[in-house]
């Protein structure tokens, strides 16, 4: 069974809030979950490596980086979707 | 004439011979979500004052004589796809109140055929969940009996199509999140071939994955409004040039492989007796059964929970209640993270979120994502094997009709092996379609055509012919 301990770091990684309750199913969920994956130890070994096999996103024929023109008001609705704001500016609590 | 029984089709040559208007129709559809919505949880918002703006227009342009035949035709469009303007929960809490600032590219061509878009429709939060259980917003109902499940993601989007409360709809298909539904409530449902249709605009789950398709009362109707929504986007890099073709495959002489290793234990023998009655009318018809074998099907399902959660861990990371969405109090900034997607995420996303970041986090990455990885190019290969003998393969969308409400909740694992047909297909980027081919008692039961690449034509062609036949 996957430890309290275990459950508490992965969920601290993702930067998510666990009840006691929560924590205590997640235990016992993630345990099936990941005796379940040990099925694919019986997956035959590939030929060539997975990062053998990445060619760096060539095949995925990704775009070029440039800018794109969007309206102003893109702009204007995404800022207005954001909870804390202050005229142009999204507002966070402060970091340091 | 009773207009909320019309196919697309029906309905634009009723529209084009002026024997009722994209009002009166958009009207009928309204009443029956009036009368069905409480009950059955189809749809999350309905914008009537917008709908009958849409309709009106719809009207002018019809009035004109030059219209397509999506032209005034009511849908649904699950609450995942962004419409401007319009609220986009994708079924969660921390998006409660987030109103979509663009529209999607499937969303942006369908505005441009004159569609009415009738609501948003329901779906498993964030579209994880194959019984639509997981929405913040409570379960859709079946329309074929209220009991039972709508089957999920795309829960609200294939039963509004069954419930006759949209003429059509858009859903998301991850890990057969179309499929699924559409087996679940009798009506069609195509999955596309991965970037065949621009993802621009749909809240992101498992971005090598995801793939919006249509959901329809018949095959037909679901070729009209995949030509209408495919091809290449530059809002989406995955999206490829692709134009749907019109072509006939006939069933005479085609050859459809059956893999063996889908007709094991596990499978409702009704539903196992329907799938081999469909495929004995398509060998009737001509067609030639070859069994074959995709091997690494087995591990498609560990490899799926694996892929989809590492990829969902990273896409929702961006709900974090800094830039939109529920933002908890907390005091500093760590507390705000912790706290918003605490209260924001339901049980089943915190769960893969869970699963993805153990899989990715260091120590695991090699037993887990990359092993996935690595399976994942032999589903291909099987696939890609199994389409030098045979055009397209049928087998079982579920391996169960709609499962009762609460039935598998409390089993998280139980629920994922619902999904053990529909899995392969995404992880090898294929087509794959659900046609209404039987009933259990009252519930219906979908069969799989799977096709290659980029073979949709050739999937529809099928499909159209097979569906005469019951």
């Amino acid at each position: 069974m996957i430890s309290k301990e275990e459950v508490e770091k992965i969920a601290s990684l993702t930067r998510l809030e666990l009840s006691e309750k929560e924590i205590e199913k997640m235990q016992k969920d993630l345990t099936s979950i990941l005796d379940y994956f040990n099925l694919l130890k019986k997956a035959p070994l590939p030929r060539q490596s997975f990062a053998a096999q990445s060619d760096g996103g060539k095949s995925l024929g990704l775009r070029s980086d440039e800018l794109m023109q969007k309206d102003n008001s893109v702009a204007e609705k995404i800022i207005s979707a954001a909870p804390d704001k202050k005229d142009d500016y999204i507002k966070v609590k402060t970091i340091l | 004439m009773e207009l909320t029984k019309l196919t697309i089709r029906q309905a634009h040559e009723g529209l084009k011979n002026k024997e009722f208007t994209s009002v009166d129709l958009t009207k009928a559809y309204l009443e029956n979500i009036k009368k069905l919505n409480a009950e059955l949880n189809v749809y999350l918002s309905v914008d009537e004052e917008g709908v009958s703006v849409q309709a009106e227009a719809a009207d002018k342009t019809i009035a004109t004589g030059k219209f397509g035949l999506l032209c005034g035709i009511p849908c649904a469009i699950k609450d995942a796809i962004m419409v401007e303007g319009q609220k986009c929960t994708s079924a969660s809490k921390i998006l409660e109140n987030y109103v979509a600032p663009y529209d999607a590219t499937v969303i942006k061509k369908l505005k441009e055929q004159g569609v009415v878009i009738l609501g948003k429709a329901n779906l498993d939060e964030f579209a994880m969940g194959g019984s639509g259980e997981n929405s913040a917003y409570g379960v859709t109902k079946n329309p074929c009996d209220k009991t039972r499940v709508a089957g999920g993601s795309s829960s609200g989007s294939a039963a509004s199509v069954a419930a006759e409360m949209a003429c059509f709809s858009l859903g998301s298909d991850t890990g057969g999140s179309i499929r699924l539904p559409s087996s679940f409530c009798g009506v069609t449902g195509l999955k596309p071939t991965y970037g065949s249709v621009s993802r621009y605009g749909l809240i992101a789950f498992g971005s090598s994955l995801d793939q919006i398709g249509p959901i329809a009362k018949t095959v037909e109707d679901a070729k009209i409004v995949f030509e209408a929504i495919c091809g290449k986007d530059k809002m989406d890099a995955t999206s490829t040039d692709y134009e749907f073709e019109n072509s006939v495959t006939n069933l005479k002489g085609l050859r459809i492989g059956v893999p063996k290793e889908y007709f094991v234990e596990g499978i409702d023998k009704d539903v196992e007796k329907i799938i081999r009655a469909s495929i004995k009318k398509a060998e009737d018809a001509g067609a030639e059964i070859i069994e074959i074998s995709l091997p690494s099907v087995e591990f498609a399902l560990a490899c799926y929970y694996i892929i989809a959660p590492c990829e969902a861990s990273a896409n929702l990371a961006r709900f974090d209640g800094i830039k939109y969405g529920l933002s908890a109090e907390g005091k500093d900034l760590l507390d705000v993270y912790l706290k918003s997607k605490g209260h924001g995420f339901g049980a089943e996303v915190k769960r893969r979120i869970m699963i993805g970041t153990y899989a990715l986090s260091s120590g695991y990455y090699d037993a887990y994502y990359k092993k996935a990885q690595e399976v994942r190019q032999f589903i291909k290969q099987d696939f890609a094997k199994a389409f030098e003998k045979v055009d397209l393969i049928f087998c079982p969308v579920s391996p169960v009709p709609a499962i009762k409400i609460g039935e598998k909740t409390d089993d998280p694992l139980s629920m994922y092996l619902m999904d053990i047909y529909t899995v392969s297909v995404n992880l090898a980027g294929l087509p794959g379609l659900s046609l209404p081919v039987g009933k259990v008692g009252n519930l219906p039961v979908g069969l799989q055509i799977i096709g290659n690449h980029f073979q949709e034509n050739k999937i529809l062609s099928v499909a159209a012919q097979l569906e005469e036949k019951f």
